[in-house]
């Protein structure tokens, strides 16, 4: 058996069966690691006797006899960005290169404490910022299905990690699609909760209204069940919400006959028929399957992008100015005075991407500007929020494509910033508007190597038991190898 | 209006980046084309619309505050660690006040 391949369910049936203990599977794919990682690049930095230390935890309760916790022995891979105590976490930047933090963000620990064992820390664009894992200053990871191709980003490491079998699941965070659309690149389901679903204390913050926490797998099952763990709220993080959680495997089960599917126009309007072909084939089996699929409006669809790209570059201006040679991270080795110090220091220490999102932020909060752009932008965010009210009076679930393309291929964007942006357009809307969404593998392309297709769908404010309700279904249907 | 390389002196001196001029050159265009690109939110009509900083869900509104007790959260050793220069259990930078 290939324990690098199988998903939650089978670890807890060959634990509690004994027929593999923690330790094998954590040393199993520690192994994979250290053969496959050196094309895939997925882990910055690996924890081994942390995951073994865990592991050995789990195979005690398993010889006591003990009940085991919901996670137990499940190998696990965090994104860089999230706060891991004692456990070297660089956010991709070499600013942070030897930041050792004293905590756990409270989804570690929660997994931890769920007996999940994490095997290291996944590469990210710097700060969670891009859209391929290239802005990493550290190297780019590379899309298991076509290593000449991006992983997508900000969580192009854990969705690699997960679709190239060197973790089970991963956590990854989202602020303009970076869970999602990693996952449609890489072929596997990545999730991002409600606003407030899954606490942030210990996400490095990029923008603060924007971020989340959420977990990739190659189930749903796998998906929900990691969500049920982490989700809930937090009192170190004001912004999670008091909110039950539901029981997310329940919800599974569920008939998906008579829901309604709304599928937005403007998602559709010039979309390659690449991507487009699949996403209808995928429409068709969730027609089949009894769900009423019917055309909607997003009107200010088309605005998403400019307005994103104001309100998280404004509040990451922000964010990032803690990073300033003082308490924690790199510091310049040369300077005459204070504000020196600073300036050298993040000019060293920042990539390019990062500095261009500092200016911008920077440029559109600055006095005089403030109206014209933030102000602006804000309002416009209250317009593209109450579109996905209006359309959820109407339907369930609104269904789109993650991505307009498949995985580019690696250096192809870099030198445009912009269109960089615009690969954005499907996602940032859900970021805007606080909804959850999730980005289930709808087929491939035709390509040679054959390229993963995502699908997104969209529930409205802490319906995630609907959005895995019909993930989890389409899965079944075979909706994963739409054809 | 363009951004000319005064504007991207200036922003970068608000956000205490020290760019070199080679920088300066290769992100005024890639800036200035994004401004460009944003400045399609004034083709809507926002006179009447609240502007929204945050998602605030009716189910997720938490009116109680915790407390105002003291809780203890580091000690001054763990809160050391990753200092890149201490002394006498503080950080450590060059001197703010100028002397005489």
């Amino acid at each position: 058996m290939d324990l690098t391949s199988i998903a939650i369910n089978e670890i807890r049936q060959q634990l509690t069966a004994k027929k593999v203990s923690a330790e094998e599977l954590v040393r199993a794919h520690l192994d994979r690691i250290e053969t496959a990682d050196k094309n895939v690049r997925a882990y910055l930095t690996l924890s081994p006797e942390r995951a073994l230390e865990q592991a050995l935890k789990i195979d005690r309760m398993i010889s006591a006899g003990d009940p085991l916790p919901r996670l137990a022995g499940v190998p696990i891979g965090v994104k860089d960005v999230i706060s891991t105590r004692g456990l070297r976490t660089t956010c991709g930047s070499k600013i942070l290169e030897n930041y050792i933090p004293p905590y756990d963000a409270t989804a570690v620990s929660r997994l931890e404490s769920a007996g999940a064992c994490i095997l290291g820390k996944t590469n990210c664009d710097e700060f969670a910022m891009g859209s391929s894992t290239e802005n990493s200053g550290y190297f780019a990871t590379r899309n298991p299905h076509d290593l000449t191709r991006v992983p997508g980003g900000s969580s192009g490491g854990s969705a690699a990690a997960v679709a190239a079998n060197l973790a089970t699941v991963a956590l990854g965070s989202d602020t303009g699609g970076s869970i999602r659309q990693p996952a449609a690149f890489c072929g596997v389901v990545g999730m991002m909760g409600t606003y407030g679903r899954v606490s942030r204390f210990g996400l490095v913050a990029f923008a603060s209204s924007l971020d989340h926490i959420g977990p990739f797998g190659r189930s749903v099952r796998d998906v929900a069940t990691v969500l049920e763990v982490i989700a809930g709220r937090d009192p170190n993080d004001s912004t999670s919400a008091d909110v039950p959680v539901p029981d997310y495997q329940a919800a599974l089960e569920r008939d998906v006959q008579g829901l309604k599917i709304g599928v937005p126009k403007e998602y559709f309007a010039g979309l390659s028929s690449k991507v487009g072909d699949n996403i209808q084939k995928g429409i068709d089996l969730l027609t089949k399957l009894g769900c009423k699929i019917e055309t909607i409006n997003l009107p200010h669809t088309d605005y998403a992008i400019a307005c994103y790209y104001i309100i998280a570059t404004a509040e990451a201006s922000s964010n990032l100015a803690r990073y300033d040679g003082v308490r924690y991270g790199y510091r310049a080795p040369e300077f005459d005075d204070l504000r020196e110090m600073y300036r050298k220091t993040r000019d060293q220490g920042f990539g390019a991407e990062v500095k261009r999102r500092i200016m911008l932020g920077t440029h559109v909060l600055s006095s005089g500007y403030y109206d014209a752009y933030y102000l602006k932008a804000q309002k416009v965010r209250a317009l593209i929020a109450r579109d996905f009210v209006e359309a959820f009076d109407d339907v369930d679930i609104i269904l789109t494509p993650t991505s307009p393309s498949p995985a580019f291929k690696l250096g192809e964007l870099v030198d445009d910033p912009l269109q960089m942006y615009l690969a954005d357009i499907y996602t940032v809307t859900a970021d805007l508007a606080g909804v959850p969404g999730i980005s289930v593998p709808c087929g491939k392309t035709k390509d040679t190597p054959q390229l993963p297709i995502g699908m997104q769908l969209l529930a409205k404010h802490f319906d995630e038991e609907k959005l895995l309700q019909v993930a989890h279904a389409f899965e079944l249907a075979g909706g994963f190898e739409v054809s | 209006m363009a951004l000319t390389e005064k504007d991207v002196q200036y922003v970068a001196e608000l956000a205490h980046l020290e760019l070199s001029e080679q920088e300066v050159g290769k992100f005024l265009p890639q800036l200035d084309s994004i401004l460009q690109y944003v400045d399609k939110l004034n083709q809507l009509d926002t006179t009447r619309v609240d502007p929204m900083a945050q998602v605030t869900h009716p189910a997720a509104q938490n009116s109680s505050l915790r407390s105002d007790q003291p809780r203890t959260t580091f000690d001054q050793e763990t809160a050391l660690a990753n200092a890149p220069e201490r002394a006498d259990g503080c950080f450590k930078v060059p001197r703010v006040i100028e002397r005489e």
